[in-house]
Formats: structure tokens, sequence, C-alpha cells
């Protein structure tokens, strides 16, 4: 299947402050946070569908999430996380000895994942640091 | 009769709203109605209504799970456990008042701990440059007052201060702006046309990760000299509209976010703004302005100052006096290199916030969370003390994004035996002096303390 490269922002939304601020256990999270936007364009070249599940990938692990047409318009090689549980799943920890990590201006490949399932909150962290227990 | 009580503070983001209006029910338990809070304060107080909210301390167990303890156990593990570590990392204060703050400069003192907030993974940057090139910034009643040029650089408040531009920025009809927007120029810099761009008169959709090539852009056009067709991504003939209509402005404001902080060049990005800010100044007024994130991160940068001279990534460890190097001694780089043993998460959700590779690294060591919610950072604790909400049920200082105090109110009634963040620190370092055989020194110069109360 294709694959495509392009330049990772996660950024704010106010869904997801509005949802953040219900709690980050609320469905309304996982709703506001769990997607991808990028151009319709880019989606073509990838044969990804809008509001299917895609695979994006950076030099530090992978992270399953929606694909969806960009609210605010993006253009064509960039791609962009809302600030979360699964954008932070990619995000590069170098801080060029500033402290701050690369939240944004990371390279990504992103390809289709139909099949893969969005993994929840507690699923994603707990099950980095090795507790996950599986329910919820 | 239910209360309405007016000139609430928001707790969320750095706008920190004060003119907020919540109907209380009668008893002083419940939040019935909101007034003039934008989407995200709303859930904030409506949130603060849950009863499931945590009212114990809770312990990670054996076998994964939790159980609740007392506050006086909670408080004397967290200090034995501070103590045995060799360098325990304090972090957050994004969300809680100053008199938190300042009562956990004291436990970090006596732990010799690195204290550090979330300025260190957002606006840090900004104080870099801030330290290089000075800060030639105004407060928000100047920008609604005078401000006829308004730029927006890597930043969305539509959407992460969702007031900022009606209160302050862009709508507001001020004294010498009574025409309100339509006497105002909005410019935007932003790779996405996002709606704060919708709204701005010149948007530079610049390709991403080039802010210092722009602002370079600017200064030299400035200054009279001429510059490539394309920079940037942006055409030389827009590029020269923006710098004039910056020129002929009466005053010039320039706000920044997290497009400038976060991307490559970091600080540098800032302190070229900061350099633009001051080359303008030779023909007209400017001023520039971080857009703080939480309605209070500006004040651990005020507080600690005051104690320790360093706004943030302050190392305690060697007991005598305190060191700053954000690259060696911030949460994130001492983090990802393994040098803390013992990490205390307040105010903040390191858990869903911290890029994962560096959560995976702290939980190695005793994870402690204070927090009034439930969050990522809480349920992958070792300990979770509930706190109450700053804003909500416990008032006090908080400074605004452009470093204005503004006094916080308490609106709900608190939930009966949880303490405040400043009598929890006041709490625990009480118990390190009892455990270290010193006198808590600090508890007794405290004149109006709540904790331990006076006799
Ligand atoms: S703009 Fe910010 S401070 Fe004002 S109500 Fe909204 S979240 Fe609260």
């Amino acid at each position: 299947m294709a694959k495509i490269s392009l330049n990772m922002i996660t950024q704010r939304s106010v869904e997801e402050g509005a949802a953040m601020e219900k709690g980050k256990l609320n469905p309304d999270y996982f709703v506001a946070c769990s997607v991808c936007e990028m151009n319709p364009e880019d989606m073509k070249k990838a044969g990804i569908w809008k509001n299917s599940n895609v695979r994006v990938t950076s030099e530090c692990g992978s992270v399953i999430v929606k694909a969806i047409e960009p609210t605010q318009y993006v253009p064509p090689g960039l791609a962009h996380i809302r600030q979360g549980v699964w954008a932070n799943q990619i995000v590069p920890p170098r801080t060029q000895s500033t402290g701050t990590p690369q939240y944004s201006g990371f390279p990504v490949t992103i390809e289709p994942a139909f099949n893969e399932r969005i993994k929840g909150v507690l699923e994603l962290v707990q099950g980095a640091v090795g507790m996950w227990k599986g329910g919820n | 009769m239910p209360k309405l009580i007016t000139q609430v503070g928001c707790p969320y983001c750095g706008s920190s709203c004060d003119d907020i209006e919540v109907l209380v029910s009668d008893d002083g338990t419940k939040i019935l109605e909101v007034h003039n809070a934008c989407i995200i304060g709303t859930n904030l107080f409506f949130h603060a209504n849950d009863s499931t909210r945590p009212m114990l301390p809770r312990m990670r167990q054996p076998d994964g799970s939790m159980k609740e303890i007392s506050f006086e156990e909670a408080v004397d593990w967290t200090a034995k456990t501070l103590l045995a570590a060799k360098k325990p990392l304090i972090y957050g204060f994004g969300s809680t008042n100053c008199e938190g703050m300042s009562a956990v400069g004291r436990v970090a003192e006596k732990s010799g701990a690195v204290l550090d907030n979330c300025a260190s993974i957002c606006h840090g940057p900004s104080f870099l440059a801030i330290f290089d090139n000075g800060y030639p910034s105004c407060t928000l009643g100047e920008v609604k007052n005078r401000a006829d040029v308004v730029v927006f650089w890597g930043c969305n408040p539509m959407h992460a201060h969702p007031r900022h531009t009606s209160r302050y920025s862009i709508f507001p009809r001020g004294f010498f702006t009574q025409k309100g927007q339509m006497q105002r120029t909005i410019i935007s810099i932003d790779p996405r046309q996002t709606d704060t761009a919708k709204l701005a008169d010149i948007h530079y959709m610049l390709d991403q990760g080039h802010d210092y090539e722009l602002f370079d852009a600017f200064r030299t056009v400035l200054r009279g000299h001429d510059i490539p067709d394309v920079v940037a991504g942006c055409k030389k003939e827009d590029i020269i509209r923006g710098a004039t209509a910056m020129k002929k402005a009466r005053f010039v404001m320039i706000f920044f976010g997290m497009g400038c902080t976060h991307t490559d060049g970091r600080n540098h990005n800032i302190d070229i703004a900061i350099s633009l800010t001051r080359d303008l100044n030779s023909y007209t007024k400017a001023s520039i302005m971080a857009m703080r994130g939480h309605y209070n991160i500006a004040g651990p940068g005020q507080v600690w100052s005051w104690q320790f001279g360093f706004p943030y990534c302050i190392d305690l460890s060697k007991g005598t006096h305190a060191h700053m190097n954000p690259g060696e001694t911030s949460s994130i780089d001492l983090a990802m290199r393994d040098e803390v043993d013992c990490f205390v998460n307040v105010g903040t959700d390191a858990g869903a916030h911290w890029p994962i590779d560096a959560v995976k690294h702290v939980k190695k060591h005793p994870f402690i969370t204070i927090d009034p919610n439930y969050c990522m950072a809480s349920e992958i604790s070792d300990l979770h003390i509930p706190v109450r909400i700053a804003g909500v049920d416990e008032g006090g200082v908080v400074y605004r994004m452009d470093n204005v105090p503004i006094q916080f109110k308490a609106v709900l009634k608190g939930l009966s035996g949880v303490p405040s963040d400043e009598e929890l620190f006041d709490m625990i370092y009480e118990r390190m002096c009892q455990l270290t055989k010193t006198e808590p020194v600090w508890l007794a110069a405290k004149e109006d303390r709540k904790y331990p109360v006076k006799v």
C-alpha cells in the first residue's frame, strides 16, 4: 500500500480544550484528539479515504489515528494531530538543548490502516509504561 | 436561593478572564450556570461538579490496583520518598495559584530537588530569548486602547485563547481605538489557514519551520535593503506590504506562540522577533508578548524568580545555591538522560503532554501526582493526592499572560478534608522537618499561613 511522507505539527484546537476540561477519560477527548488532519490531495496520493484509520510513524514510534479533512486549511505536505495523548506517542523528545521537545515540524510517514483499531487513552499511556491490564 | 457570583476568574488559559459570572446552588456545592466564559472555561467549571472527584489520596498496591489512604499517610510517604531520592524532579504548576508555587519552593529546597514548570515545554524558549535580548512588552490594556496593527505570529487565539481577540486584541473599542476592529490591521503568520488567519487582513502562509527567514526578511526590508523574490514561501511584495503597514502604524503589537517556540530554532525564532520589535521602535511604537498558555503559568516565573532568581529549570541539588541551565536542568532533558530518581507531577499532566519516551523514563522511579482530578499522570502514579481546584474551590493570586496579577475567587465550598496545594506542601515541608529533626523555619516565619493553624 502507498505511504506518504509529511511534515507533522501538533497544535491546539478548541474542541481539544473543551474536551480536556470535561476530563481525559471522557469520550469527547477521544473524538477530539485521535485525529490527523491533512490535505485531501495528500490523502489521495496515499490511498487514504477520509474518516478512515491511518498509521502515523515518526522517528520514535507510531500511532493509529483517524484521517480527517482539515477543519482549518492545511497545505499539501503538512499534517496536523491535535496535541494530546495520541500526538505525544510520536513527538520526538529531542530538545535542541532548550528543554522543549520537537512538538512541531518533524517528519512522519502516513499509510492506510483500515483494519487497525484506535487505542484509548489509558491503553496508550498505561501500555507504554507496562501497566495496561486490558478492559475499558 | 442560588447565588450569582460576579467577577470570577477563569482558571484555564492565559487570558485569565476575570469577568465570569457563576450561579451557585443554595448550599454552595454545585455550579448551576456559567456566564461570559468560552466553551472551555464553561466545561471546566461544570467539571468541578463531578461527584466522582477524588477526596482521598490513592496508593498503588502490589497487584497494580489503587487503594485509598489517609492524607497523613500520603504526606508521610511523599516526605520520605523525597528525602530518600538523590535528585527528585518536581514539575508542573501551570494550573495552581501562586501561594502553592511559593510553598513548594521550600519543599524543593529541603529535598535538593529540581524545580521546573510547564514553561520548559512551552514558552521556555521565549525566556531564553528574553535573557539574551530583553522583553519590550506591555499590558493587554495597552493593546486594547492603542494597537492599530496586531500581529499573531505562530499562534491561534481563536482556538487556544478563545476570548483573547474579543477582550484585548481585535474587537474591543479602546480609548484611542474607538472603531474597534475597523481601525486595526490584523496580520497572521501561520502555515495553516487557521480561524485566526481567517480574521486577518494579511495572512502569510509561510513554509512551516521557516519563521526565522521571514523575520529576517522583515528586518531587512525595514532597514531599506532588498530581499529575494520569495522568502519562506512568501512573496516579496507581500512582505514589503506588511513591513510598510508596521512602519506606518501608531502602535504595533506582536503576539507569538507555539508556532515559534516548538519548531526548529526554538529561542532563536523569539530573539529575532524581539529584535524586529526593537527595530520597529525606531519608526513607531512596538511591543511584543508571549501568548502564555495556562491562566497562571506566568506565576511560577514570577514567584520563583523572587525566591531563587530563576524562572524555571531550577536545580537546587547543590543545597547552597540554585543553578539554571535549561538544556541541562529541564525536565525533559533530565528525564531523557535518566538523571532524576523521583518524579512529582503537580497541577499538570505529564502523562498526556510529554513525549511518551520521556514519560517512560521518569516512570522507572517513584511517581507522585498532586492534582484535583483524574488524569493520565494520576493513572500511572504510585501515589495520587487530590487537592482543591484553584479558581473554583480555592482562591488565590494568578498572573495573566502579561504578568498582571489577578485575585481569583473560590466559588464553591471545597470538598471536606481536601487541602489546597499550599496547605499540602506546608504539611509535606513540616513532615520533612520532623524526619530530618530540623526547625520548620519557613512555617514559623509565614504570617498569614493556613497550616498549621497558629495558636
Ligand atoms: S478565554 Fe481563556 S480564560 Fe477566558 S473564559 Fe475562555 S478559557 Fe477561560
